[in-house]
């Protein structure tokens, strides 16, 4: 790469009209998906990501179940018109290890020692990608997982932050992630204030880490409130309806 | 002691529901005297005890639970029953029949064949083994007429109601003969196709409904509406 794309204006504006420490627009939507016991799905600036979860179920084949605990199985994958070159469907040495990565970061919030013998399968669908796919990942999957009725701890949020156009800079698109000089992914459980993911790639100081870590979980505890709206507008909407039926 | 919602709010996972001296009701944990909420629901402070009705949930088999199953095998010694939880069930001979079982007389598809409903009782469940059913009981056993309706097992104890309220209501209404398996399958037969259409309706709109208040009134006079249509 030749010419260096400037990723921040003088004012301070990003190249996609954000400010540094500003979120991309989040749309959460739960329960869309009729056949799976859980979903959800997320639009976070120009990322599309459907999650499903199925279970817990009985665990095949049969000599992965765990005697004392769920087995807790996750698959990411990018549709193949995702991104902009054509990705193979197949499972890349990337996806392979973000979905380690994401079952890692949700197994503590998740009660999988009440159901042992069984297994609970989280599927994220990346429909459209733009940078900070797993974190969006890993929102959408815990949003899927309280939809499906199992128990947690917390749920579970993620967002990044880092360093781009020598700045720091809240929730990295793509551009920026790929320009820039570092991307740190952080999830997060909001009422322990625990964190349960925390990866880093590129090059920072080690007070620019911090101040990275601080704003990203800014943004997880933003993400949060989201979250947690989306999960009730699902109910909250026939619950009203009920109540004007009642008053008439 | 704080309450940090009001009584029938919905609440998330990790809502921190109380902090002091409380007991974890259903749906709920304790970490370092705080209790909070592990499940998508409705919360309840019952005095000393925090509750969350859950708005989903899946069956987990419980001792003496009446439960509607699907035979789904036939085994040497039995038949494995899908009673639509994690657990598959297994229904063994000696609950099943009334004799002893002869393998080398008697075959098992005479009794029961793969695709049969069965309305069943837990007899043992633990984490360790799969649960036993037993139909050795009055009324139990092969279901053959009628319509079953498959409801979130979340929402049984609301088409039971308060002390059967719902439930006796509701068979009063259809004329029909309701059973709620409580891994959230429901078995109705009645006189008419149209009598199980109009119960089943109801079961439906008390499963969408469910964590609305007024509802016992609003399902009496559906039926009733759906009923005058029909004979008119």
């Amino acid at each position: 790469m030749t010419e260096k794309t400037i990723l921040i204006n003088k004012e301070g504006i990003r190249t996609d009209g954000r400010k540094l420490s500003e979120l991309r627009p989040i749309k959460l939507e739960v329960g869309i998906l009729s056949n799976a016991d859980g979903s959800a799905y997320i639009e976070q600036g120009k990322n599309k990501i459907l999650a499903a979860v199925y279970g817990p179920r009985e665990a095949h084949p049969r000599h992965l179940a765990l005697p004392d605990k769920a087995l807790l199985r996750c698959r990411y994958h990018m549709a193949p018109f995702s991104v902009e070159e054509r990705k193979s469907p197949a499972p890349s040495r990337r996806e392979v290890e973000l979905s380690k990565v994401i079952r890692e970061s949700l197994e503590p919030a998740i009660f999988l020692e009440k159901f042992p013998r069984t297994s609970i399968d989280i599927f994220i669908e990346v429909l459209q990608a733009d940078g900070g796919t797993r974190c969006a990942g890993i929102t959408v999957a815990s949003l899927a997982l309280a939809d499906a009725g199992i128990p947690m701890r917390d749920l579970i949020v993620a967002c990044a932050a880092g360093k781009a156009g020598g700045q720091m800079v809240l929730d990295l698109n793509d551009i920026e992630d790929k320009e820039g000089e570092a991307d740190v992914p952080v999830a997060y459980m909001p009422s322990f204030d625990a964190v349960s993911l925390l990866q880093m790639d590129g090059e920072l100081t080690i007070e620019e880490f911090q101040q990275a870590l601080t704003l990203a979980l800014d943004g997880c505890k933003q993400i949060h409130a989201l979250q947690k709206e989306a999960l009730k507008a699902k109910y909250q909407a026939v619950k009203e309806a009920a109540e004007v039926l009642e008053e008439e | 002691m704080p309450f940090f919602y009001e009584n029938r709010q919905i609440v998330t996972p990790g809502d921190l529901l109380a902090e002091g001296d409380y007991l974890t009701g259903s749906n709920t944990y304790k970490h370092d005297s705080k209790v909070y909420a592990s499940r998508l629901g409705l919360v309840e402070y019952r005095g000393r005890e925090i509750d969350v009705v859950a708005l989903n949930t899946f069956y987990i088999p419980s001792v003496e639970d009446l439960v509607i199953g699907k035979m789904v095998e036939a085994n040497l010694h039995g038949w494995t029953v899908d009673i639509n939880s994690p657990y598959p069930a297994i229904l063994r001979t000696p609950e099943a029949l009334n004799r002893p079982f002869k393998p080398q007389r008697d075959e098992l598809s005479e009794f029961l064949s793969v695709g049969d409903m069965i309305l069943a009782k837990v007899i043992s469940f633990d984490r360790t083994r799969d649960p036993n059913l037993t139909i050795r009981e009055p009324d139990l056993g092969k279901i053959r007429y009628g319509q079953i309706v498959r409801v979130s097992p979340a929402k049984i104890p609301r088409i039971i109601g308060r002390k059967g309220s719902m439930i006796s209501m509701l068979k009063k209404e259809t004329r029909c003969n309701i059973t709620v398996g409580q891994n959230g399958l429901v078995y109705v037969s009645g006189r008419s196709r149209e009598d199980e259409r109009i119960a089943i309706s109801a079961i439906k709109k008390i499963e969408e409904e469910a964590h609305t208040s007024g509802l016992t009134d609003r399902v009496t006079d559906m039926v009733r509406k759906e009923r005058g249509e029909v004979i008119q």
